[in-house]
């Protein structure tokens, strides 16, 4: 595998006066109650990870666990008080302002909660404004915009202010600015959460689509833990700063980490996130039926097919070999067994 | 007992009102006491103490300290004059090149710099004016008087009045489209008709050099102020203090640092307008919310970029009503700085003013509100000016209204020419119409003022007798006869009810600087106008806000009144009341009435406007009636908003007064006209300046204070 896009090593962020010198003196071990009786909040506490190329990470975490700082200190929108972030194996804390910026203008798109649109420019002068930033003339930075406006689907709606935009629309907005310079990285601060249950699920499938034709790296804040499972291919799970849980969907469904992790997963439909692969057996039985079931299946999709069957189900690949097999005692175990709640 | 327990507030209130009246009545007025006391410097006389601070001299008449505090403070105008002379005469003598001489010349260093600055002022000004009026100083100023001497072709012609009508219309059309337009067209042709050309291009190369200057400079200092706490932090007292600091007050220095003339007036103009353009920027990009910065930055902006293209665009509601207010100030400084020599239409007023012409000081009244108007609507339309992206436009169709300017600049240069030769003997009135040529309205005018004083003058002067006799007079010698002791007492004890010991302790230094002076008699003479005119304002202005309220149409239309009657000059309020009341008390405090009337209004309505429209709905649903709604909910919640009018009003109401001695009032004002002609009135003119912004900032720190514990209390904002 290629040298991740994103990656952070011990990172901090630390609000207060004294947060460096504290910093240094916790000696690693920072402990968010004795920094507080000092007039210090811990915002991020020694997070780690690598996001690689394409993949989407989606961090998740209740409102003041420290994900939007966290995204921040990787955008510098804020400064990280200690750890080291790398952006395609550049040393982020140590790029100059000028580097900094070139940096932005060309690798990184963001969208951020309250869609933070210019109010004084119109939709399209919106989605130029990096491209203009940029110093691209203002015919070119107009006509890329405008095929930003097709792509988010706001066409007619162009001359528009952001005042005169529903939310939903607005977010389109953001979106397509985030995208107008061809990031290779895409940061997306609560991009749904202001809006309408009905609009967010529109905007999901929306979001879905986009990436598919897009292949960005993406770092996606959600304090919506069905949004994560729905979007991610990884998602972090954060408390109080510190990142409880990095995994697949179906990993943390399946074996959460701590007390905290589990009490999201509790009410999580399983049958929805959890692919085929995630519960067969590796083994293949002598019982097996007539049906194939390929093992990147949602369970969902296919469970009503193989509760039917008495068999054994076999499990299949891309190459229609066989590679495992399924029981279908085992689907009605995963989705009604093992809750707290149900027993 | 139990009703104390219940109204604690209540009980304070009125503890501290018992004790004031006890004062007032436990202090016999002196038997020497007279009211004018502040000449005591120019007078020698027998009964007067003395004492000797820094090596002035202070006289004045001793009273019973708690009756009236000795002037204390009495050297601190004669030590700011003396200090003032020194900086500009004998401080850091330096060598400079002296271009006329062609040789070394010795010259203070603040001396140098303040020339210098006039200098370039005077050059701004004139280029502009010899544009439109034509001259010779600014080729001048490139070349020598020999050179023009040996050259006399070299003279900027001015351009014709058809022309700059026609100019402003097109550039009035592009900004803000046919309305604006016919506006501008309809009010530049009036002026010239009616013979107002040369003051009013006067006045408007005036205001063309001091609105974008103070602009900038304001701008550039509240970017500064954001960015910088320090910075915030020096400049604040300086901004609290002009806020308050009345208009003439800043001429009396300004006038020993830069003499007399159009270039004083500038630099006087811009003192005093770009701090609440600073106030207001500040305001603005404080606003701004950080997600909107966050994206600037994320789409890759410098700081420069951020700035420009992020922060002031998205402030810009503010940053415009900052420039209304410099344009609203320069306007009325282009009349109060007819007072050192400004030429143009202030300098027509206030001469019309003198002669008690009404009629010619109304023209000339009404051409500085025609331009102020058209300026305000102008810089509106241009800030929200939109671009058209797709406009598939031609060379024509992007220019057109460049080739339409260059027709009118041949059309106006042919008209021009002909009218020289159709008027051969006479004026050539299609190049410039002069001063007084053209038609004046002016006997008409006052024909009807005498009309109405010969119809009215009964009832008017039984009702100015009556005003006079009746109300003004009493309360004026109530005021007089509170102790200062009593005083200090009553407003150190509102401050800390109000806002606790800290503003008890701000409160009663701010009054103390004023009762050590030698003005406090003026002081109180000055805070009983006020009064009666911020109560009469307030109760017209609730009212009127209120009625207009209740109907979305009134409403707009009020604010829109309100827009138009904030261009007008402060000055300008003078001439329709001396019109009717002549010169007395009375025509200041309705000047005062009317003007102050403005924010009394406006944030009356702006305040019930305020109240969520879900409280509306909530109170509609309970079952209320319109009264019930109008007192039990809109009120209470619009209050604190309606209190922020209040202060407004009372510095409105201070600008008035204080300029109303310009008719003859005996108060602080009266001491600021005179220090005018004094020459070393600058020490005088701003201790008395400073007297007034501290009665208006006693009120603001008051309202302010006790405005923000209502509104967190509330829950709003």
């Amino acid at each position: 595998m290629s040298e991740p896009v994103i990656k952070c090593q011990s990172v901090y962020k630390i609000f207060g006066a004294n947060a460096e010198r504290m910093l240094k003196e916790a000696n690693g071990n920072v402990d968010a109650k004795t920094f507080q009786d000092n007039g210090c909040i811990v915002g991020v506490n020694n997070a780690s990870f690598e996001v690689s190329k394409g993949e989407m990470l989606v961090v998740m975490g209740l409102s003041g666990s420290g994900k939007s700082t966290l995204l921040r200190c990787i955008s510098r929108l804020t400064d990280a008080t200690g750890g080291k972030i790398f952006i395609e194996g550049q040393d982020l804390l140590n790029l100059n302002n000028k580097e900094l910026i070139d940096l932005r203008r060309n690798k990184m798109g963001m969208v951020f909660q309250s869609f933070a649109l210019l109010p004084h420019k119109t939709v399209l002068e919106n989605i130029a404004f990096p491209l203009q930033i940029k110093g691209i003339k203002t015919e070119d930075s107009i006509n890329k915009a405008m095929d930003m406006v097709k792509l988010v689907g706001l066409d007619g709606r162009e001359n528009y202010f952001p005042r005169e935009l529903s939310g939903g629309q607005q977010q389109r907005v953001g979106i397509a600015r985030s995208l107008a310079v061809e990031p290779d990285i895409w940061f997306l601060d609560e991009p749904f959460s202001a809006l309408d249950p009905l609009i967010r699920k529109e905007m999901q499938d929306e979001f879905l689509r986009l990436q598919e034709k897009l292949q960005k790296t993406i770092m996606f804040i959600t304090h919506d833990f069905d949004e994560a499972l729905k979007l991610a291919d990884r998602i972090a799970i954060m408390k109080d700063g510190i990142i409880e849980q990095l995994d697949t969907p179906a990993n943390i469904v399946l074996n959460p980490a701590t007390e905290y992790v589990r009490k999201f997963t509790e009410e999580v439909p399983r049958e929805k996130v959890l692919l085929i692969k995630d519960v067969m057996d590796e083994t293949t039985s002598s019982n097996i039926g007539d049906l194939k079931v390929s093992k990147d299946e949602i369970i969902e999709n296919v469970a009503e097919k193989i509760l039917t069957q008495e068999k054994t189900v076999a499990v299949i690949d891309s190459k229609n070999n066989v590679v495992g097999s399924i029981n279908p005692a085992k689907i009605i175990n995963t989705v009604f067994g093992g809750r707290k709640n149900n027993n | 007992m139990e009703v104390l327990k219940k109204y604690p507030k209540l009980f304070q209130w009125l503890f501290l009102l018992i004790v004031f009246f006890a004062l007032c009545f436990a202090i016999d007025v002196p038997e020497t006491y007279k009211f004018i006391r502040g000449q005591a410097e120019f007078v020698k006389d027998p009964n007067q103490s003395a004492f000797v601070f820094l090596g002035k001299e202070v006289r004045y008449y001793a009273f019973d300290v708690f009756w009236r505090l000795p002037p204390l403070l009495g050297w601190l105008p004669i030590w700011i004059n003396d200090s003032l002379f020194f900086l500009m005469n004998d401080w850091m003598p330096m060598e400079f090149w002296n271009e006329d001489t062609q040789e070394y010349k010795t010259r203070p260093l603040v001396l140098q710099i303040t020339r210098n600055l006039t200098a370039f002022m005077t050059f701004l000004i004139e280029l502009i004016r010899e544009i439109l009026l034509g001259g010779l100083e600014t080729i001048v100023a490139f070349t020598s008087w020999d050179w023009i001497d040996a050259n006399p072709w070299a003279e900027l012609p001015g351009l014709p009045w058809t022309i700059v009508a026609a100019g402003s219309a097109i550039l009035a059309y592009k900004l803000g489209g046919k309305g604006l337009a016919i506006y501008a067209l309809l009010s530049m042709t009036y002026i010239s008709i009616f013979g107002q050309w040369k003051p009013s291009m006067q006045t408007l190369s005036f205001i063309l050099v001091a609105a974008p200057l103070s602009f900038i400079f304001g701008l550039g200092l509240g970017i500064a102020a954001f960015k910088s706490k320090r910075v915030e932090k020096a400049l604040y007292p300086i901004l609290l203090v002009m806020q308050t600091m009345p208009q003439y007050a800043v001429l009396v220095p300004a006038l020993v640092l830069f003499g007399v003339g159009d270039h004083a007036a500038v630099i006087i103009t811009m003192i005093v307008a770009v701090p609440p353009m600073i106030l207001l920027t500040l305001l603005g990009l404080r606003a701004v919310p950080p997600e909107v910065i966050e994206a600037g930055r994320m789409s890759g902006c410098n700081n420069w970029q951020l700035m420009s293209k992020v922060l002031i665009p998205t402030a810009r509601r503010d940053i415009l009503i900052g420039v209304n207010q410099v344009i609203m100030v320069c306007f009325s400084m282009a009349v109060i700085s007819a007072f050192i020599g400004a030429k143009g239409l202030g300098f027509n007023l206030l001469l019309a003013l003198n002669q008690l012409n009404i009629g010619l000081a109304l023209e000339a009244g009404l051409c500085i509100s025609l331009i102020a108007i058209l300026l305000d609507k102008m810089s509106l339309a241009w800030a929200n000016k939109q671009v058209d992206y797709f406009g598939n436009l031609n060379f024509f169709q992007r220019n057109k209204n460049s080739l339409f300017f260059g027709v009118v600049v041949i059309a106006g240069i042919l008209l021009a020419y002909f009218g020289s030769i159709y008027f051969k003997d006479g004026y050539n009135y299609l190049f410039e119409v002069p001063h007084n040529k053209g038609i004046s309205t002016a006997s008409f005018w006052n024909k009807g003022v005498d009309w109405i004083f010969d119809t009215f003058f009964v009832y008017i002067k039984a009702f100015n007798t009556w005003l006079i006799v009746d109300v003004l007079q009493p309360m004026r010698a109530l005021y007089l006869r509170m102790p200062a002791i009593a005083t200090l007492v009553l407003v150190v004890g509102a401050g800390y009810l109000i806002g606790g010991v800290r503003s008890a302790l701000v409160v009663c230094g701010l009054t103390l600087f004023i009762a050590l002076s030698p003005w406090w008699d003026r002081a109180l003479v000055t805070t009983y106008m006020a009064t009666f005119g911020v109560i009469v304002s307030c109760i017209i202005g609730f009212t009127v806000g209120t009625l207009c309220f209740q109907n979305k149409h009134s409403t707009n239309f009020m604010l829109n009144i309100c827009d138009i009657f904030q261009t007008f000059p402060s000055f300008v309020y003078l001439i329709p009341v001396m019109m009717l009341f002549g010169i007395t008390d009375t025509s200041v405090l309705i000047a005062v009435i009317v003007y102050a009337t403005i924010p009394a209004t406006r944030y009356t309505i702006e305040g019930l406007r305020s109240v969520p429209a879900g409280l509306h709905d909530a109170a509609t649903m309970s079952g209320v009636t319109k009264f019930q709604r109008l007192f039990k909910i809109e009120f209470p919640l619009a209050f604190p908003h309606m209190m922020l009018g209040l202060n407004q009003t009372i510095v409105f109401a201070l600008f008035m007064v204080i300029i109303g001695a310009f008719i003859g009032t005996e108060d602080l004002g009266q001491y600021i006209l005179k220090a005018l002609s004094d020459k070393k009135g600058a020490g005088i003119g701003l201790t008395l300046g400073i007297c007034v912004a501290f009665i208006g900032l006693i009120f603001d720190n008051l309202i302010r204070t006790w405005v923000g514990k209502r509104k967190k209390h509330l829950g709003i904002d």
